[in-house]
């Protein structure tokens, strides 16, 4: 019996593993369960805003009359409501498209930094990183002081005569496509880097010797060994792209509305708790084949390193 | 085989220009004399006084640094023991569902998160404020540190706390005198990533907010969605100032700067 398998035995050591695991049940999964609880209730004037509640002292009479008064009445309105439709099919063709270009972007610097000299390489990957440590909040808003239309982009192109009259950059889907790739660059850029940076070079000059043009063994070489890295970059960018809010929000125009912004308006403005529990509970069922392949991809990951 | 071919160095000079380029020109604006944003009107620190004189940012300020404190310092003491978990006690009841709740919030969005977190809260009756951003702040990050810090015990060989064992040191000491100051560099860096996440969240904390406890975020947001003002460049320089001198602490307190190698490990394994 090994060391490990003792210690996973007694009590203190039990308790290892309960603590965060009932923390996490009680914050991440029974949430869901709500979620899901209320996406079926309707939404009324009171507090908390909808019925039925449940009441725990009504015991089981107060059961059946709180099942009786759930509904799918809101997910019928999500697909009666053209509004919602769009939201998401735009939703998941901006995560699509931005991926798209986060990848052929984030391949090229990974690339180019894995080609780096040795010595450097350490200091370059700091570099990208360390944008991912300021504020998210911060880059966004440092593209509105850029975009907007007596902005920096529109007085350098004025100044070389490039534009006659300013153009339009703020409030479009171009704004929201240059926010996205902006701040999730580095999440593409680090997964493909670990894997390139992994490579057997000798595997390439074994093509090379054997006279293989450089772009024929980066084709049937380099970019199948990289697919685990480039995986997990789409991965990590396309899930969290698609419920993606403040930067439509900030840059995007009110043509363009994601699923994120609908959500956030159905319980902030609107305060429909249950419609906005219906889009977020849609919206997980878009997201949970995708966030499984995740998981067992970064298992996988983990136990090829353990 | 490494010669820096004009593809390479354009990639890489382009790619670090378009990461930094954006982030220079704000803090460079923060020092604007003029009140127009996109004019430049000489080297000024107008703004800073202002800031300085704005109440209400400089107590959501403060609220922001005491959640992230709390939140930081909670979701280290739960990830490290999920980490523990997760990279020594094998498979136990239920290890699946753990690892799903341990890798799902981290690329969860966050309306999702934020607005079923709300709705428990709501059903606990808890009033929503300071401890209800907290406990939602401590659920998102613990995920974080727990990845940072299994990724440290798993590259280290565990056959250092097995002789400890063997040579009859109990489990809780053991942990203390072997594990502890191998693992304490990811500790440290996952604080720091459980900090700055906590302090920069808007999504979450927007759900789980109540009267009296503004964040700065959602401050910033506030102010933002009403146009860009030179102040917002001051708050945005103050805040990246703050936290590129942490890093620069951290990697001088932890010499081999491994709070950076453990920042890019966090990354790699997490986004």
């Amino acid at each position: 019996m090994s060391a490990t398998d003792k210690r996973a035995g007694s009590p203190a050591q039990r308790l290892v593993v309960l603590v965060p695991y009932l923390w996490l049940v009680a914050f991440f999964l029974v949430p869901f369960l709500i979620v899901l609880k209320i996406s079926l209730s309707q939404t009324t004037i009171a507090q908390p805003p909808y019925v039925p509640v449940l009441d725990p002292a009504a015991g089981l009479q107060g059961l059946r009359e709180f099942l009786s008064g759930l509904s799918l009445e809101n997910y019928a309105s999500l697909l009666a409501d053209r509004l919602y439709l769009s939201a998401y099919l735009k939703s998941l063709e901006v995560a699509a498209l931005s991926t798209l270009i986060l990848l052929v972007l984030g391949y090229a610097l990974a690339y180019g930094l894995s080609r780096a000299p040795r010595r450097l390489q350490p200091l370059l990957m700091t570099l990208v990183v360390l944008p991912f440590w300021t504020s998210f909040l911060i880059r966004v808003y440092a593209w509105i002081n850029i975009l907007q239309r007596d902005g920096l982009l529109n007085q350098a192109l004025g100044a070389l005569g490039l534009v006659a009259e300013p153009a339009v950059w703020l409030s479009t889907d171009t704004a929201i496509y240059i926010g996205i790739v902006y701040s999730y660059l580095p999440f593409m850029v680090l997964p493909i880097y670990a894997a390139l940076d992994k490579l057997d070079e000798t595997l390439l000059e074994a093509a090379a010797d054997l006279g293989c043009p450089p772009w024929r063994s980066f084709w049937l070489v380099t970019v199948p060994l990289s697919l685990p890295g480039v995986y997990a970059g789409v991965l990590i960018c396309f899930i969290p792209i698609v419920g993606e809010f403040v930067i439509p929000d900030l840059l995007g125009g009110s043509e363009t509305v994601m699923i994120g912004q609908t959500l956030w308006t159905e319980f902030f403005a609107n305060r429909d708790w249950p419609v906005a529990s219906a889009v977020a509970a849609v919206l997980l069922l878009l997201l949970v084949v995708p966030i499984v392949i995740y998981q067992q991809f970064q298992a996988r990951a983990r136990d090829a390193e353990a | 085989m490494r010669r820096a071919s004009w593809f390479n160095v354009a990639s890489v000079g382009l790619g670090l220009a378009f990461l930094y380029l954006p982030i220079v020109i704000l803090v460079v604006y923060s020092f604007n004399a003029s009140r127009l944003v996109t004019v430049w009107g000489g080297w000024s620190l107008r703004w800073y006084g202002e800031l300085l004189a704005d109440r209400a940012m400089l107590e959501a300020a403060a609220t922001s640094i005491a959640i992230a404190v709390a939140s930081a310092s909670a979701a280290t003491v739960l990830g490290t023991l999920a980490a523990v978990a997760l990279a020594r006690h094998g498979r136990f009841r239920g290890r699946a569902l753990f690892t799903g709740m341990i890798y799902a919030p981290l690329v969860m969005p966050e309306v999702i998160t934020g607005l079923s977190l709300l709705l428990m809260f709501v059903a606990l009756a808890w009033d929503r404020g300071f401890l209800t951003v907290t406990v939602a702040h401590t659920t998102l990050t613990l995920c974080f540190v727990a990845v940072v810090v299994e990724a440290r015990l798993l590259t280290f060989d565990a056959s250092l706390e097995e002789a400890a064992m063997d040579l009859g040191c109990p489990p809780m000491r053991t942990f203390l005198t072997v594990t502890l100051p191998l693992i304490w560099p990811a500790i440290a860096a996952g604080w720091m990533l459980a900090f700055t996440l906590s302090l920069d969240d808007l999504v979450i904390a927007s759900f789980t907010t109540g009267p009296g406890a503004t964040t700065l975020p959602i401050r910033i947001y506030s102010q933002v969605r009403l146009g860009v003002k030179p102040e917002i460049n001051a708050i945005c320089t103050v805040l990246i100032a703050v936290v590129a001198f942490g890093l620069v602490i951290a990697s001088l307190l932890t010499k081999r700067s491994h709070i950076k190698q453990e920042g890019m490990v966090a990354l790699g394994a997490v986004r």
